[in-house]
């Protein structure tokens, strides 16, 4: 429990507890807010209140047991998620994934990114007050997650991306679901942007709301969206190319105002190009091929090879009673999330187990910036600042 | 008994008036909100209600019975007296307001009576409305202040501010209005836009004042406290605002009060801008006056036809039995001129009445929402200098018509 003294003096300011449970928080974030009026004097961020103790868990399960685990953090990007956890653990196995499977990968990791904007947009929306963005957002999320369901057989916790490659095999029919997402998108976000980008009550509370700049933004070590808005172009997946970006071709948008307008108008941009990446791996995508790399011991046999082969009987039934031992070491990797740099620390000491997992999380690092972001602001700023970062709070408290 | 009845009479139809009145409009009150959940619904790509009655059309009964049998927790620490004041006092005031408003033309003659259609035909009319809607932010001030919470309470101060700010402004854009009529009584209003009878629509204050009329629609909105301008219960940012604490039939109260307040706007809309129960048509084209079971009719038919396909067995008795009372009530309106004319009046206003509650629902279902201080500068530098500049316009122009 947070308490605070106020600056000013006991009876000129009011302390507003804006929290755990409110509206506009995303989750459960206390913010206790000293107001002169409606004007914020300061505020500080209470964190804690969904703590899942993920970090923690995962030091009991095997490595294949605690992708499960992952999924359930920041839980508008799962697949994210997984992708880093996988990376983590498949370097610390010094394992090589076939490139088919990495393209899926991709694929998947950015209709996931996709999906996470379009609620960021249309949460944000609401807490502007415009309504029907909201539900506009979520038709269309539905149709990406009916693509998750198609693939993995879940909609939200898909524990698709597993170690050494992917569940699944990319299931029949897949192109033509895709492919009508990909035409159905631009002119959905075009009708997105008709409802807000010109309209004068948006601009109103957006523009110059929440300004950082770009040498305190580096400073509190923000990233995502929010670093780009302030006009640094620092993307993980063109400095650190993990999972084949490299041979993508996107640009990384980026703005120079730094405030809650420009972070909107990059993650729209995002969400566009990562439609011309998802459209680029679709076409990369063979048809046939591994969807998971040839590690005995490691990654489960086909079923076909657990009927016939010996040995193939005996991995299984290894794999999924006491897992694989890692080599000891630790490996830290990182992958950009909708919200920015989240990276996977993982330490063996050559047990089944991990010894430790630790996520370095874009939403809990990007939240240092809020007191900064809203002092001096109304009310209502607040609310449009918390929503730009775009916080989710599973993955504020792991 | 009909001594007692004649001799009294003034006072029963009075009585029976203010019944009936409150009667409808609170019918009214209870299938704006199905209205409006459902055109915003249609508007988001949802359904709205439609699991109680047919289209959900009992929603509104289910929704009243749940405000009655909820429990009613009062918070510790309220300001008793006040705390129960506040909702009374926002309901009376909303209703009473209604009572100005004229409902039509002609009065009614039935059993030797003369009825007039309205309640209260006031010579100050606008003045005592205006009295009436500005002492509503009582209610709300009370309610933000009493219910001992941080949000209620930013809430109530919230729209304290902005109902006097846009009171202003609300004002000072009928003034154009009144210069032109040179009355205050809402009857005459639209006497005075009646004066061309031949030019129908063309002859309504809209054209003229239409300065006037943005305005009015805009500090109207404010007034109602309704999207862009809902910041008093911005539940993003003070979770519900003013009526955070209060639950079950208190809640209920501020709720009808909303909404009747939304109707009474939507009334002076018309009355003021929109030639009040005057129709859109020149006089001479009588074809028109068909135009109510024009749209019954086929309205009545369609409800018919609907209820035949419709899933379940109330659904397919209750509504072709609406259908048939609506194709009834077309069919008589042909078949008894004298009643069809009676009918154009009130028709033509609640037309346009229903036209502005649409709008109403439209912005809801469009726009995003002001914050508090550029809603001030909104209202105190750009509406209230637009609406003098109207006044003053106005009263140049009438005055140069004058000499000449």
């Amino acid at each position: 429990m947070t308490t605070v003294e106020t600056a000013a003096g006991a009876t000129k300011t009011m302390v507003l507890n804006m929290g755990p449970q409110h509206p506009s928080t995303h989750g459960v974030l206390r913010v206790l807010l000293e107001l002169d009026g409606e004007t914020v004097v300061s505020a500080i961020p209470d964190l804690g209140y969904l703590h899942t103790g993920i970090e923690k868990s995962c030091e009991d399960k095997t490595y294949s047991q605690a992708i499960t685990l992952t999924d359930r953090m920041d839980y508008l990007n799962p697949l994210g998620n997984n992708l880093v956890y996988c990376l983590a653990v498949e370097k610390l196995l010094g394992l090589e994934i076939p490139k088919r499977a990495q393209y899926v990968r991709v694929m998947m990791v950015e209709l996931q990114r996709i999906s996470s904007h379009l609620v960021w947009l249309g949460t944000h929306a609401i807490d502007m007050g415009a309504m029907s963005v909201f539900l506009y957002c979520f038709r269309e999320r539905e149709e990406i997650l009916k693509i998750f369901e198609l693939f993995a057989g879940q909609r939200m916790m898909t524990s698709y991306i597993r170690i050494g490659g992917l569940a699944l095999e990319p299931p029949a029919g897949w192109r033509a679901v895709v492919d009508r997402l990909l035409k159905m998108m631009p002119s959905r976000i075009d009708e997105y942007e008709s409802l807000l980008t010109g309209n004068r009550i948006w601009m109103g509370r957006l523009k110059g709301v929440g300004y950082i700049s770009p040498e305190d933004a580096v400073a509190l070590s923000m990233t995502g969206p929010t670093l780009r808005a302030a006009g640094i172009p620092y993307d993980n997946r063109k400095v650190f190319p993990y999972s084949s970006y490299d041979e993508f071709e996107f640009d990384v948008p980026t703005r120079t105002e730094s405030d809650c307008f420009a972070r909107y108008l990059v993650r729209v941009l995002e969400m566009r190009e990562s439609l011309k990446i998802v459209r680029q791996a679709m076409n990369k995508i063979t048809e046939d091929g591994p969807f998971k790399a040839e590690a005995p011991g490691i990654i489960p046999p086909a079923r076909e090879k657990m009927k016939t082969e010996m040995e193939a009987l005996i991995y299984h039934f290894k794999i999924f009673t006491e897992g694989f031992s890692p080599a000891p070491g630790e490996v830290f990797v990182t992958v950009e999330s909708p919200r920015g740099e989240l990276g996977c620390f993982v330490a063996s000491d050559g047990s089944p187990k991990p010894l430790r997992v630790h996520f370095r999380s874009p939403s809990y690092i990007n939240l240092q910036a809020l007191p900064k972001l809203t002092t001096g602001q109304l009310i209502s700023d607040v609310v449009a600042c918390i929503g730009t970062i775009d916080i989710v709070l599973g993955d504020v408290d792991r | 008994m009909i001594s007692f009845l004649t001799s009294n009479a003034y006072w029963i139809i009075w009585l029976v008036k203010i019944a009936l009145l409150l009667f409808i409009v609170l019918t009214v009150n209870a299938y704006l909100t199905w209205f409006e959940r459902k055109v915003v619904a249609h508007m988001q790509s949802r359904w709205g209600p439609h699991r109680v009655g047919p289209h959900g059309l009992l929603q509104p009964l289910a929704d009243g019975a749940k405000f009655l049998l909820k429990e009613d927790p009062t918070p510790a620490g309220v300001d008793k007296f006040t705390y129960f004041l506040a909702p009374l006092m926002a309901l009376a005031l909303a209703l009473t307001s209604i009572a100005i408003i004229p409902f039509g033309p002609e009065p009614l003659h039935i059993f030797g009576q003369t009825i007039t259609l309205g309640i209260a035909d006031l010579n100050i009319g606008i003045l005592a409305l205006f009295a009436i809607t500005a002492l509503s932010v009582y209610g709300v001030a009370l309610a933000g202040w009493s219910s001992n919470s941080k949000y209620p309470l930013l809430g109530g101060l919230r729209s304290s501010a902005q109902m006097i700010s846009y009171e202003l402004a609300l004002t000072m854009s009928v003034v154009g209005v009144l210069l032109m009529a040179g009355s205050f009584n809402l009857r005459d209003i639209i006497g005075a836009q009646s004066q061309h009878p031949e030019r129908g629509l063309l002859g309504w204050n809209l054209w003229p004042q239409i300065l006037g009329f943005i305005c009015f629609f805009v500090a109207a909105v404010a007034e109602t406290n309704r999207v862009p301008f809902d910041l008093p219960e911005a539940e993003s940012e003070l979770v519900a605002g003013f009526h955070t604490e209060y639950a079950s039939f208190k809640f209920a109260m501020f709720f009808i009060a909303e909404y009747t307040s939304m109707i009474t706007v939507s009334c002076l809309c018309t009355i003021m801008f929109f030639g009040g129960w005057l129709s859109p048509f020149p006089a001479s084209w009588t074809f028109t006056h068909y135009l109510p079971s024009a749209i019954l009719i086929p309205l009545g038919l369609w409800v018919i036809w609907d209820g035949l396909r419709y899933e379940t067995v109330f659904g397919k008795l209750v509504l072709p039995g609406i259908g048939t009372v609506m194709l009834a009530l077309g069919a008589a309106l042909i078949a008894f001129p004298a009643v069809n004319e009676f009918i154009q009046g009130p028709f033509w206003l609640l037309g346009k009445i229903l036209v502005f509650l649409f709008v109403y629902v439209w912005m809801r279902g469009t726009l995003p929402r002001f914050r508090y201080d550029q809603l001030m500068s909104f209202g105190w530098k750009l509406l209230l200098p637009v609406s003098i500049a109207n006044v003053i316009l106005t009263a140049f122009v009438l005055l140069w018509r004058g000499a000449q």
